[in-house]
Protein backbone atom coordinates (compact mmCIF):
# COMPACT_ATOMS: atom_id res chain seq x y z
CA UNK A 1 0.00 0.00 0.00
CA UNK A 2 1.39 3.41 -0.93
CA UNK A 3 1.63 6.27 1.52
CA UNK A 4 -1.26 8.10 -0.15
CA UNK A 5 -3.42 4.94 -0.06
CA UNK A 6 -2.66 4.52 3.62
CA UNK A 7 -3.64 8.10 4.35
CA UNK A 8 -6.84 7.69 2.36
CA UNK A 9 -7.67 4.46 4.20
CA UNK A 10 -7.01 6.16 7.56
CA UNK A 11 -9.35 9.01 6.61
CA UNK A 12 -12.02 6.50 5.59
CA UNK A 13 -11.54 4.77 8.96
CA UNK A 14 -12.17 8.02 10.85
CA UNK A 15 -15.27 8.70 8.75
CA UNK A 16 -16.68 5.23 9.51
CA UNK A 17 -15.80 5.60 13.19
CA UNK A 18 -17.58 8.91 13.48
CA UNK A 19 -20.56 7.87 11.38
CA UNK A 20 -21.06 4.66 13.38
CA UNK A 21 -20.92 6.56 16.66
CA UNK A 22 -23.48 9.15 15.49
CA UNK A 23 -25.84 6.52 14.03
CA UNK A 24 -25.60 4.45 17.20
CA UNK A 25 -26.24 7.48 19.38
CA UNK A 26 -29.34 8.46 17.41
CA UNK A 27 -30.68 4.94 17.04
CA UNK A 28 -30.30 4.28 20.77
CA UNK A 29 -32.43 7.35 21.46
CA UNK A 30 -35.05 6.96 18.74
CA UNK A 31 -34.98 3.20 17.97
CA UNK A 32 -35.14 4.34 14.39
CA UNK A 33 -32.02 2.87 12.76
CA UNK A 34 -33.12 3.62 9.20
CA UNK A 35 -34.01 7.21 10.16
CA UNK A 36 -30.61 7.72 11.78
CA UNK A 37 -28.90 6.41 8.64
CA UNK A 38 -31.05 8.64 6.43
CA UNK A 39 -30.25 11.73 8.47
CA UNK A 40 -26.49 11.17 8.24
CA UNK A 41 -26.12 9.23 4.98
CA UNK A 42 -25.43 12.11 2.61
CA UNK A 43 -22.96 13.75 4.96
CA UNK A 44 -21.15 10.43 5.39
CA UNK A 45 -20.93 9.94 1.62
CA UNK A 46 -19.43 13.43 1.36
CA UNK A 47 -16.91 12.59 4.10
CA UNK A 48 -15.85 9.40 2.30
CA UNK A 49 -15.31 11.49 -0.82
CA UNK A 50 -13.61 14.56 0.70
CA UNK A 51 -11.60 13.45 3.73
CA UNK A 52 -9.20 11.10 1.93
CA UNK A 53 -8.42 14.00 -0.45
CA UNK A 54 -8.50 17.07 1.82
CA UNK A 55 -7.61 15.50 5.15
CA UNK A 56 -9.69 14.71 8.22
CA UNK A 57 -11.33 17.72 9.93
CA UNK A 58 -10.38 18.57 13.54
CA UNK A 59 -13.77 17.51 14.85
CA UNK A 60 -15.15 14.76 12.59
CA UNK A 61 -18.44 14.40 14.51
CA UNK A 62 -19.18 18.12 14.28
CA UNK A 63 -18.27 18.18 10.57
CA UNK A 64 -20.66 15.31 9.77
CA UNK A 65 -23.41 16.89 11.80
CA UNK A 66 -23.01 20.34 10.23
CA UNK A 67 -23.09 18.93 6.71
CA UNK A 68 -26.05 16.69 7.57
CA UNK A 69 -28.03 19.66 8.91
CA UNK A 70 -27.21 21.83 5.92
CA UNK A 71 -28.39 19.09 3.54
CA UNK A 72 -31.52 18.65 5.60
CA UNK A 73 -32.32 22.37 5.46
CA UNK A 74 -31.77 22.39 1.70
CA UNK A 75 -34.07 19.46 1.13
CA UNK A 76 -36.72 20.96 3.43
CA UNK A 77 -36.67 24.17 1.43
CA UNK A 78 -37.09 22.19 -1.75
CA UNK A 79 -39.89 19.97 -0.56
CA UNK A 80 -41.53 22.18 2.05
CA UNK A 81 -42.20 19.17 4.23
CA UNK A 82 -41.10 18.36 7.71
CA UNK A 83 -38.76 15.49 8.09
CA UNK A 84 -38.08 13.28 11.08
CA UNK A 85 -34.37 13.61 10.32
CA UNK A 86 -34.46 17.24 11.45
CA UNK A 87 -35.44 16.23 14.99
CA UNK A 88 -32.80 13.50 14.96
CA UNK A 89 -30.10 15.98 14.06
CA UNK A 90 -31.27 18.58 16.57
CA UNK A 91 -31.15 15.92 19.29
CA UNK A 92 -27.59 14.94 18.54
CA UNK A 93 -26.47 18.58 18.14
CA UNK A 94 -27.77 19.40 21.62
CA UNK A 95 -26.03 16.37 23.04
CA UNK A 96 -22.70 17.19 21.39
CA UNK A 97 -22.94 20.76 22.71
CA UNK A 98 -23.73 19.56 26.24
CA UNK A 99 -20.87 17.07 26.10
CA UNK A 100 -18.46 19.77 24.89
CA UNK A 101 -19.45 22.08 27.77
CA UNK A 102 -18.71 19.35 30.29
CA UNK A 103 -15.50 18.46 28.49
CA UNK A 104 -16.80 14.95 27.68
CA UNK A 105 -17.02 13.05 24.43
CA UNK A 106 -20.32 11.97 22.93
CA UNK A 107 -21.32 8.73 24.71
CA UNK A 108 -20.40 5.68 22.62
CA UNK A 109 -23.55 3.60 22.04
CA UNK A 110 -22.09 1.35 19.35
CA UNK A 111 -22.00 -1.63 21.67
CA UNK A 112 -25.72 -1.19 22.43
CA UNK A 113 -26.44 -0.98 18.72
CA UNK A 114 -24.47 -4.19 18.10
CA UNK A 115 -26.50 -5.98 20.76
CA UNK A 116 -29.70 -4.75 19.08
CA UNK A 117 -28.47 -5.98 15.66
CA UNK A 118 -27.58 -9.41 17.08
CA UNK A 119 -30.76 -9.74 19.14
CA UNK A 120 -32.41 -13.20 19.12
CA UNK A 121 -35.45 -11.66 17.36
CA UNK A 122 -33.24 -10.85 14.34
CA UNK A 123 -32.72 -13.65 11.86
CA UNK A 124 -29.25 -15.15 12.43
CA UNK A 125 -28.04 -14.64 8.87
CA UNK A 126 -28.92 -10.93 8.94
CA UNK A 127 -27.02 -10.04 12.13
CA UNK A 128 -23.61 -9.62 10.49
CA UNK A 129 -24.96 -7.58 7.54
CA UNK A 130 -26.83 -5.30 9.96
CA UNK A 131 -23.72 -4.68 12.06
CA UNK A 132 -21.62 -4.01 8.96
CA UNK A 133 -24.15 -1.48 7.72
CA UNK A 134 -25.01 0.36 10.93
CA UNK A 135 -21.61 0.41 12.67
CA UNK A 136 -19.33 0.69 9.64
CA UNK A 137 -21.63 2.35 7.13
CA UNK A 138 -21.06 -0.30 4.43
CA UNK A 139 -23.60 -0.07 1.61
CA UNK A 140 -26.12 -2.80 0.82
CA UNK A 141 -24.25 -3.25 -2.47
CA UNK A 142 -20.91 -3.90 -0.71
CA UNK A 143 -22.53 -6.25 1.81
CA UNK A 144 -24.41 -8.11 -0.93
CA UNK A 145 -21.16 -8.61 -2.83
CA UNK A 146 -19.47 -9.99 0.29
CA UNK A 147 -22.36 -12.30 1.19
CA UNK A 148 -22.91 -13.38 -2.42
CA UNK A 149 -26.54 -12.50 -2.85
CA UNK A 150 -28.14 -9.98 -5.23
CA UNK A 151 -27.95 -6.32 -4.08
CA UNK A 152 -31.73 -5.70 -4.23
CA UNK A 153 -32.39 -8.82 -2.13
CA UNK A 154 -29.84 -7.72 0.47
CA UNK A 155 -31.31 -4.21 0.48
CA UNK A 156 -34.82 -5.54 1.15
CA UNK A 157 -33.59 -7.83 3.92
CA UNK A 158 -31.74 -4.97 5.63
CA UNK A 159 -34.82 -2.74 5.47
CA UNK A 160 -36.98 -5.54 6.94
CA UNK A 161 -34.48 -6.25 9.71
CA UNK A 162 -34.36 -2.57 10.73
CA UNK A 163 -38.16 -2.40 10.76
CA UNK A 164 -38.11 -5.50 12.95
CA UNK A 165 -35.80 -3.77 15.46
CA UNK A 166 -38.35 -1.01 15.86
CA UNK A 167 -41.52 -3.12 15.75
CA UNK A 168 -40.28 -5.81 18.12
CA UNK A 169 -39.18 -3.14 20.59
CA UNK A 170 -35.66 -4.52 20.69
CA UNK A 171 -33.75 -2.70 23.43
CA UNK A 172 -30.62 -0.70 22.66
CA UNK A 173 -28.66 -1.70 25.71
CA UNK A 174 -25.80 -3.86 26.87
CA UNK A 175 -27.52 -6.82 28.58
CA UNK A 176 -27.07 -7.24 32.32
CA UNK A 177 -24.65 -9.70 33.85
CA UNK A 178 -26.84 -12.83 33.78
CA UNK A 179 -27.86 -12.35 30.18
CA UNK A 180 -24.56 -11.06 28.86
CA UNK A 181 -22.66 -14.26 27.98
CA UNK A 182 -25.35 -15.68 25.68
CA UNK A 183 -26.10 -12.36 24.03
CA UNK A 184 -22.41 -11.53 23.59
CA UNK A 185 -21.94 -14.87 21.87
CA UNK A 186 -24.46 -13.79 19.20
CA UNK A 187 -22.57 -10.51 18.64
CA UNK A 188 -19.25 -12.34 18.39
CA UNK A 189 -20.70 -15.01 16.09
CA UNK A 190 -22.00 -12.32 13.72
CA UNK A 191 -18.61 -10.60 13.57
CA UNK A 192 -16.82 -13.93 13.17
CA UNK A 193 -19.19 -14.88 10.32
CA UNK A 194 -18.14 -11.70 8.50
CA UNK A 195 -14.48 -12.54 9.18
CA UNK A 196 -14.66 -16.09 7.80
CA UNK A 197 -16.51 -14.85 4.71
CA UNK A 198 -13.61 -12.50 4.04
CA UNK A 199 -10.95 -15.04 4.99
CA UNK A 200 -12.30 -17.90 2.90
CA UNK A 201 -12.78 -15.86 -0.23
CA UNK A 202 -9.08 -15.14 -0.53
CA UNK A 203 -9.04 -15.38 -4.29
CA UNK A 204 -12.23 -13.42 -4.86
CA UNK A 205 -12.20 -9.75 -5.75
CA UNK A 206 -15.48 -8.95 -4.02
CA UNK A 207 -14.33 -9.24 -0.42
CA UNK A 208 -10.72 -8.10 0.00
CA UNK A 209 -11.46 -5.90 2.99
CA UNK A 210 -14.24 -7.73 4.80
CA UNK A 211 -11.85 -9.66 7.06
CA UNK A 212 -10.13 -6.37 7.99
CA UNK A 213 -13.46 -4.76 8.81
CA UNK A 214 -14.40 -7.74 10.98
CA UNK A 215 -11.09 -7.51 12.85
CA UNK A 216 -11.75 -3.84 13.39
CA UNK A 217 -15.18 -4.68 14.86
CA UNK A 218 -13.61 -7.37 17.06
CA UNK A 219 -11.10 -4.83 18.39
CA UNK A 220 -13.97 -2.43 19.08
CA UNK A 221 -15.93 -5.04 21.07
CA UNK A 222 -12.82 -6.15 22.98
CA UNK A 223 -12.02 -2.53 23.87
CA UNK A 224 -15.60 -1.70 24.90
CA UNK A 225 -15.94 -4.92 26.97
CA UNK A 226 -12.43 -5.33 28.41
CA UNK A 227 -13.68 -7.72 31.12
CA UNK A 228 -15.01 -10.31 28.65
CA UNK A 229 -12.49 -13.06 27.88
CA UNK A 230 -14.39 -14.41 24.86
CA UNK A 231 -14.16 -11.05 23.04
CA UNK A 232 -10.37 -11.18 23.47
CA UNK A 233 -10.36 -14.87 22.54
CA UNK A 234 -12.12 -14.18 19.25
CA UNK A 235 -9.81 -11.30 18.36
CA UNK A 236 -6.84 -13.53 19.18
CA UNK A 237 -8.19 -16.30 16.93
CA UNK A 238 -8.66 -13.85 14.05
CA UNK A 239 -5.14 -12.47 14.44
CA UNK A 240 -3.59 -15.96 14.47
CA UNK A 241 -5.25 -16.94 11.21
CA UNK A 242 -4.63 -13.54 9.62
CA UNK A 243 -0.92 -13.81 10.45
CA UNK A 244 -0.70 -16.69 7.96
CA UNK A 245 -2.26 -14.80 5.04
CA UNK A 246 1.04 -14.08 3.24
CA UNK A 247 1.88 -17.82 3.30
CA UNK A 248 -1.46 -19.22 2.12
CA UNK A 249 -0.68 -18.85 -1.59
CA UNK A 250 2.55 -19.87 -3.29
CA UNK A 251 4.06 -18.92 -6.66
CA UNK A 252 1.38 -18.43 -9.31
CA UNK A 253 -1.30 -18.20 -6.61
CA UNK A 254 -1.14 -21.93 -5.73
CA UNK A 255 -2.87 -23.08 -2.56
CA UNK A 256 -0.45 -23.98 0.26
CA UNK A 257 -1.78 -26.12 3.17
CA UNK A 258 -0.84 -25.13 6.73
CA UNK A 259 1.86 -27.77 7.18
CA UNK A 260 3.67 -26.74 4.00
CA UNK A 261 3.54 -22.99 4.61
CA UNK A 262 6.79 -21.07 4.81
CA UNK A 263 6.63 -19.87 8.41
CA UNK A 264 9.11 -17.09 7.61
CA UNK A 265 6.19 -15.43 5.82
CA UNK A 266 3.91 -15.50 8.89
CA UNK A 267 3.38 -12.05 10.37
CA UNK A 268 5.18 -12.21 13.72
CA UNK A 269 3.70 -8.97 15.06
CA UNK A 270 0.18 -10.36 14.74
CA UNK A 271 1.22 -13.65 16.38
CA UNK A 272 2.74 -11.79 19.34
CA UNK A 273 -0.44 -9.75 19.71
CA UNK A 274 -2.61 -12.88 19.43
CA UNK A 275 -0.54 -14.65 22.10
CA UNK A 276 -0.83 -11.79 24.54
CA UNK A 277 -4.60 -11.46 23.99
CA UNK A 278 -5.01 -15.19 24.55
CA UNK A 279 -3.00 -15.00 27.79
CA UNK A 280 -5.15 -12.12 29.02
CA UNK A 281 -8.31 -14.01 28.08
CA UNK A 282 -7.24 -17.21 29.84
CA UNK A 283 -6.30 -15.27 32.96
CA UNK A 284 -9.69 -13.53 33.01
CA UNK A 285 -12.06 -16.44 33.09
CA UNK A 286 -13.43 -19.76 31.89
CA UNK A 287 -12.62 -20.93 28.39
CA UNK A 288 -15.29 -20.45 25.77
CA UNK A 289 -15.36 -21.52 22.16
CA UNK A 290 -13.23 -18.70 20.79
CA UNK A 291 -10.54 -19.01 23.47
CA UNK A 292 -10.27 -22.75 22.78
CA UNK A 293 -9.99 -22.21 19.04
CA UNK A 294 -7.36 -19.52 19.61
CA UNK A 295 -5.48 -21.94 21.89
CA UNK A 296 -5.51 -24.52 19.06
CA UNK A 297 -3.98 -21.94 16.74
CA UNK A 298 -1.39 -21.17 19.40
CA UNK A 299 -0.52 -24.87 19.53
CA UNK A 300 -0.09 -24.94 15.73
CA UNK A 301 2.26 -21.96 16.02
CA UNK A 302 4.30 -23.73 18.73
CA UNK A 303 4.41 -26.85 16.54
CA UNK A 304 5.50 -25.13 13.35
CA UNK A 305 7.75 -22.44 14.86
CA UNK A 306 9.08 -24.22 17.94
CA UNK A 307 9.13 -27.78 16.58
CA UNK A 308 7.24 -29.08 19.62
CA UNK A 309 4.84 -32.00 19.21
CA UNK A 310 1.66 -30.24 20.27
CA UNK A 311 -0.76 -32.70 18.62
CA UNK A 312 -1.80 -34.23 22.00
CA UNK A 313 -2.64 -30.73 23.27
CA UNK A 314 -4.56 -29.99 20.07
CA UNK A 315 -6.65 -33.16 20.41
CA UNK A 316 -7.33 -32.34 24.08
CA UNK A 317 -8.49 -28.84 23.13
CA UNK A 318 -10.80 -30.29 20.46
CA UNK A 319 -12.21 -32.72 23.05
CA UNK A 320 -13.05 -29.74 25.22
CA UNK A 321 -14.60 -27.85 22.27
CA UNK A 322 -16.66 -30.87 21.32
CA UNK A 323 -18.18 -31.05 24.81
CA UNK A 324 -19.02 -27.35 24.47
CA UNK A 325 -20.51 -27.28 20.97
CA UNK A 326 -21.21 -30.81 19.75
CA UNK A 327 -20.60 -29.55 16.20
CA UNK A 328 -19.85 -31.86 13.24
CA UNK A 329 -17.19 -29.37 12.10
CA UNK A 330 -15.33 -29.91 15.40
CA UNK A 331 -15.68 -33.70 15.03
CA UNK A 332 -14.04 -33.35 11.62
CA UNK A 333 -11.18 -31.08 12.75
CA UNK A 334 -10.55 -33.24 15.79
CA UNK A 335 -10.29 -36.31 13.55
CA UNK A 336 -7.67 -34.61 11.38
CA UNK A 337 -5.59 -34.00 14.53
CA UNK A 338 -6.15 -37.59 15.70
CA UNK A 339 -4.73 -38.87 12.42
CA UNK A 340 -1.41 -37.26 13.39
CA UNK A 341 -1.34 -39.18 16.67
CA UNK A 342 -3.03 -42.49 15.96
CA UNK A 343 -3.08 -42.80 12.19
CA UNK A 344 -5.69 -42.40 9.47
CA UNK A 345 -7.85 -45.47 10.31
CA UNK A 346 -8.61 -44.21 13.82
CA UNK A 347 -9.41 -40.79 12.34
CA UNK A 348 -11.70 -42.36 9.72
CA UNK A 349 -13.54 -44.24 12.48
CA UNK A 350 -13.99 -40.90 14.28
CA UNK A 351 -15.64 -39.29 11.24
CA UNK A 352 -17.73 -42.35 10.30
CA UNK A 353 -20.89 -40.92 11.96
CA UNK A 354 -20.59 -37.78 9.79
CA UNK A 355 -21.39 -39.80 6.66
CA UNK A 356 -25.02 -39.84 7.86
CA UNK A 357 -25.06 -36.10 8.64
CA UNK A 358 -26.96 -34.19 5.93
CA UNK A 359 -25.06 -31.01 6.82
CA UNK A 360 -21.83 -32.63 5.61
CA UNK A 361 -23.20 -33.58 2.18
CA UNK A 362 -22.21 -30.25 0.60
CA UNK A 363 -19.54 -29.23 3.13
CA UNK A 364 -16.34 -29.04 1.08
CA UNK A 365 -13.86 -29.37 4.01
CA UNK A 366 -15.47 -32.69 5.00
CA UNK A 367 -14.90 -34.25 1.58
CA UNK A 368 -11.38 -32.82 1.25
CA UNK A 369 -10.36 -34.13 4.71
CA UNK A 370 -12.01 -37.47 4.01
CA UNK A 371 -10.05 -37.71 0.76
CA UNK A 372 -6.75 -37.04 2.54
CA UNK A 373 -7.46 -39.58 5.28
CA UNK A 374 -8.56 -42.26 2.79
CA UNK A 375 -5.45 -41.64 0.68
CA UNK A 376 -3.20 -41.95 3.73
CA UNK A 377 -4.97 -45.18 4.66
CA UNK A 378 -4.33 -46.52 1.15
CA UNK A 379 -8.06 -46.77 0.38
CA UNK A 380 -7.72 -45.42 -3.15
CA UNK A 381 -11.27 -45.84 -4.46
CA UNK A 382 -12.81 -44.10 -1.50
CA UNK A 383 -10.13 -41.39 -1.65
CA UNK A 384 -10.92 -40.90 -5.35
CA UNK A 385 -14.62 -40.51 -4.66
CA UNK A 386 -14.08 -38.07 -1.77
CA UNK A 387 -11.60 -35.90 -3.70
CA UNK A 388 -14.00 -35.82 -6.68
CA UNK A 389 -16.88 -34.58 -4.54
CA UNK A 390 -14.55 -32.04 -2.87
CA UNK A 391 -13.50 -30.74 -6.31
CA UNK A 392 -17.16 -30.49 -7.34
CA UNK A 393 -17.89 -28.39 -4.23
CA UNK A 394 -14.89 -26.07 -4.53
CA UNK A 395 -15.31 -22.54 -5.87
CA UNK A 396 -11.75 -21.29 -5.25
CA UNK A 397 -9.65 -22.12 -8.37
CA UNK A 398 -6.41 -22.44 -6.31
CA UNK A 399 -7.97 -25.00 -3.97
CA UNK A 400 -9.55 -26.86 -6.89
CA UNK A 401 -6.20 -27.08 -8.62
CA UNK A 402 -4.57 -28.39 -5.43
CA UNK A 403 -7.24 -31.10 -5.04
CA UNK A 404 -6.90 -32.09 -8.70
CA UNK A 405 -3.19 -32.62 -7.94
CA UNK A 406 -4.09 -34.87 -4.97
CA UNK A 407 -6.44 -36.86 -7.20
CA UNK A 408 -3.74 -37.29 -9.87
CA UNK A 409 -1.26 -38.49 -7.22
CA UNK A 410 -3.65 -41.32 -6.30
CA UNK A 411 -3.44 -42.67 -9.82
CA UNK A 412 0.38 -42.32 -9.91
CA UNK A 413 1.16 -43.77 -6.48
CA UNK B 1 -37.29 -23.75 -2.44
CA UNK B 2 -36.87 -25.36 -5.83
CA UNK B 3 -34.70 -23.51 -8.30
CA UNK B 4 -34.08 -24.25 -11.94
CA UNK B 5 -30.50 -23.46 -12.80
CA UNK B 6 -30.43 -22.32 -16.41
CA UNK B 7 -27.03 -22.55 -18.03
CA UNK B 8 -26.09 -20.03 -20.71
CA UNK B 9 -22.78 -20.72 -22.41
CA UNK B 10 -20.40 -18.62 -24.37
CA UNK B 11 -20.07 -21.44 -26.91
CA UNK B 12 -16.76 -20.12 -28.29
CA UNK B 13 -15.16 -19.87 -24.81
CA UNK B 14 -16.40 -23.36 -23.97
CA UNK B 15 -15.00 -24.83 -27.18
CA UNK B 16 -11.63 -23.17 -26.49
CA UNK B 17 -11.37 -24.65 -22.97
CA UNK B 18 -9.27 -27.79 -22.32
CA UNK B 19 -11.98 -30.43 -22.86
CA UNK B 20 -10.58 -33.26 -20.74
CA UNK B 21 -10.26 -31.06 -17.62
CA UNK B 22 -13.62 -29.42 -18.25
CA UNK B 23 -15.54 -32.68 -18.39
CA UNK B 24 -13.59 -34.10 -15.44
CA UNK B 25 -14.69 -31.03 -13.46
CA UNK B 26 -18.24 -31.61 -14.66
CA UNK B 27 -18.13 -35.23 -13.51
CA UNK B 28 -16.93 -34.06 -10.09
CA UNK B 29 -19.68 -31.44 -9.95
CA UNK B 30 -22.36 -34.03 -10.81
CA UNK B 31 -20.96 -36.37 -8.16
CA UNK B 32 -21.21 -33.58 -5.57
CA UNK B 33 -24.79 -32.81 -6.65
CA UNK B 34 -25.73 -36.47 -6.35
CA UNK B 35 -24.13 -36.77 -2.89
CA UNK B 36 -26.23 -33.81 -1.76
CA UNK B 37 -29.32 -35.64 -3.03
CA UNK B 38 -29.93 -33.18 -5.86
CA UNK B 39 -30.88 -34.13 -9.37
CA UNK B 40 -28.55 -33.92 -12.30
CA UNK B 41 -29.75 -31.97 -15.31
CA UNK B 42 -29.46 -32.20 -19.05
CA UNK B 43 -26.92 -30.85 -21.45
CA UNK B 44 -28.31 -29.57 -24.75
CA UNK B 45 -26.83 -29.75 -28.25
CA UNK B 46 -25.33 -26.45 -29.55
CA UNK B 47 -27.79 -23.65 -30.29
CA UNK B 48 -27.22 -23.93 -34.06
CA UNK B 49 -29.08 -27.26 -33.94
CA UNK B 50 -32.28 -25.75 -32.57
CA UNK B 51 -35.49 -25.16 -34.51
CA UNK B 52 -37.73 -22.19 -33.85
CA UNK B 53 -41.53 -22.53 -34.03
CA UNK B 54 -44.10 -19.71 -33.80
CA UNK B 55 -47.84 -19.72 -34.52
CA UNK B 56 -48.55 -16.16 -33.36
CA UNK B 57 -50.76 -14.85 -36.16
CA UNK B 58 -52.49 -18.16 -36.83
CA UNK B 59 -49.79 -19.19 -39.26
CA UNK B 60 -46.97 -21.57 -38.48
CA UNK B 61 -43.50 -20.09 -38.90
CA UNK B 62 -40.62 -22.57 -38.72
CA UNK B 63 -37.05 -21.23 -38.64
CA UNK B 64 -33.51 -22.45 -38.06
CA UNK B 65 -31.92 -21.65 -34.69
CA UNK B 66 -30.36 -20.17 -32.76
CA UNK B 67 -33.32 -18.54 -31.07
CA UNK B 68 -31.50 -15.34 -30.12
CA UNK B 69 -28.46 -13.74 -31.70
CA UNK B 70 -26.50 -13.34 -28.46
CA UNK B 71 -22.99 -14.21 -27.34
CA UNK B 72 -24.33 -16.60 -24.69
CA UNK B 73 -26.77 -19.34 -25.58
CA UNK B 74 -29.04 -21.51 -23.47
CA UNK B 75 -27.11 -24.76 -23.07
CA UNK B 76 -28.69 -26.87 -20.33
CA UNK B 77 -30.13 -26.93 -16.85
CA UNK B 78 -30.24 -28.65 -13.49
CA UNK B 79 -32.47 -28.37 -10.45
CA UNK B 80 -31.64 -27.74 -6.81
CA UNK B 81 -34.04 -27.96 -3.88
CA UNK B 82 -32.49 -25.93 -1.05
CA UNK B 83 -33.68 -23.85 1.92
CA UNK B 84 -32.52 -20.47 0.63
CA UNK B 85 -31.26 -18.42 -2.30
CA UNK B 86 -27.76 -18.43 -0.72
CA UNK B 87 -27.47 -22.20 -1.16
CA UNK B 88 -28.76 -22.02 -4.73
CA UNK B 89 -26.15 -19.35 -5.50
CA UNK B 90 -23.47 -21.55 -3.92
CA UNK B 91 -24.40 -24.38 -6.32
CA UNK B 92 -24.38 -21.98 -9.26
CA UNK B 93 -20.85 -20.88 -8.35
CA UNK B 94 -19.70 -24.50 -8.12
CA UNK B 95 -21.08 -25.37 -11.57
CA UNK B 96 -18.16 -25.46 -14.06
CA UNK B 97 -20.37 -23.71 -16.64
CA UNK B 98 -20.27 -20.56 -14.51
CA UNK B 99 -16.68 -20.15 -15.75
CA UNK B 100 -17.82 -20.19 -19.40
CA UNK B 101 -20.97 -18.13 -19.25
CA UNK B 102 -23.85 -17.44 -16.92
CA UNK B 103 -26.00 -19.47 -14.57
CA UNK B 104 -29.51 -18.08 -14.15
CA UNK B 105 -30.95 -19.06 -10.76
CA UNK B 106 -34.71 -19.07 -11.21
CA UNK B 107 -37.28 -20.10 -8.58
CA UNK B 108 -39.77 -22.71 -9.78
CA UNK B 109 -43.35 -21.47 -9.52
CA UNK B 110 -45.11 -23.40 -6.80
CA UNK B 111 -48.91 -23.14 -7.18
CA UNK B 112 -50.48 -22.20 -3.87
CA UNK B 113 -53.23 -24.51 -2.59
CA UNK B 114 -56.60 -23.32 -3.85
CA UNK B 115 -55.24 -21.68 -6.99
Amino acid sequence: MSHADEAARAAERVARESYGRLVAFLAARTRDVAGAEDALGEAFAAALRLWPRDGVPDNPDAWLLTVARRRQTDSLRRRQTRHAGEDHLQLIADEIEAAAEDGDALPDRRLSLMFACAHPAIERGMRAPLILQTILGLTAIDIAAAFLIPPATMGQRLVRAKARIREAGIPFAVPDKEELPGRLEAVLDAIYAAYTKGWNELGEAATPELADEAIWLARLVASLLPEEPEAKGMLSLMLYTTSRNPARRGPGGAFVPLDQQDTALWERELIVLAESLLREASAAGPSGRYQLEAAIQSAHVARRLGGANTWPAIVALYDHLLRLTNSPVIVLNRAVAIAELEGPEVALAAIAPLAEDRRMADYQPYWAARGHLMARAGRKDEAHEAFSVAIGLTTDPAVRHYLQGQLARLADG
Amino acid sequence: MRYMMLIHHDEAALAAAPQKELWADYAAFNEALAKAGLSGGERLEPSAKSTIVRTGDGRAEILDGPYADTREQFAGYFFVDVPSLEEAVAWARRCPSSRFGTIEVRPVHEPRPGN
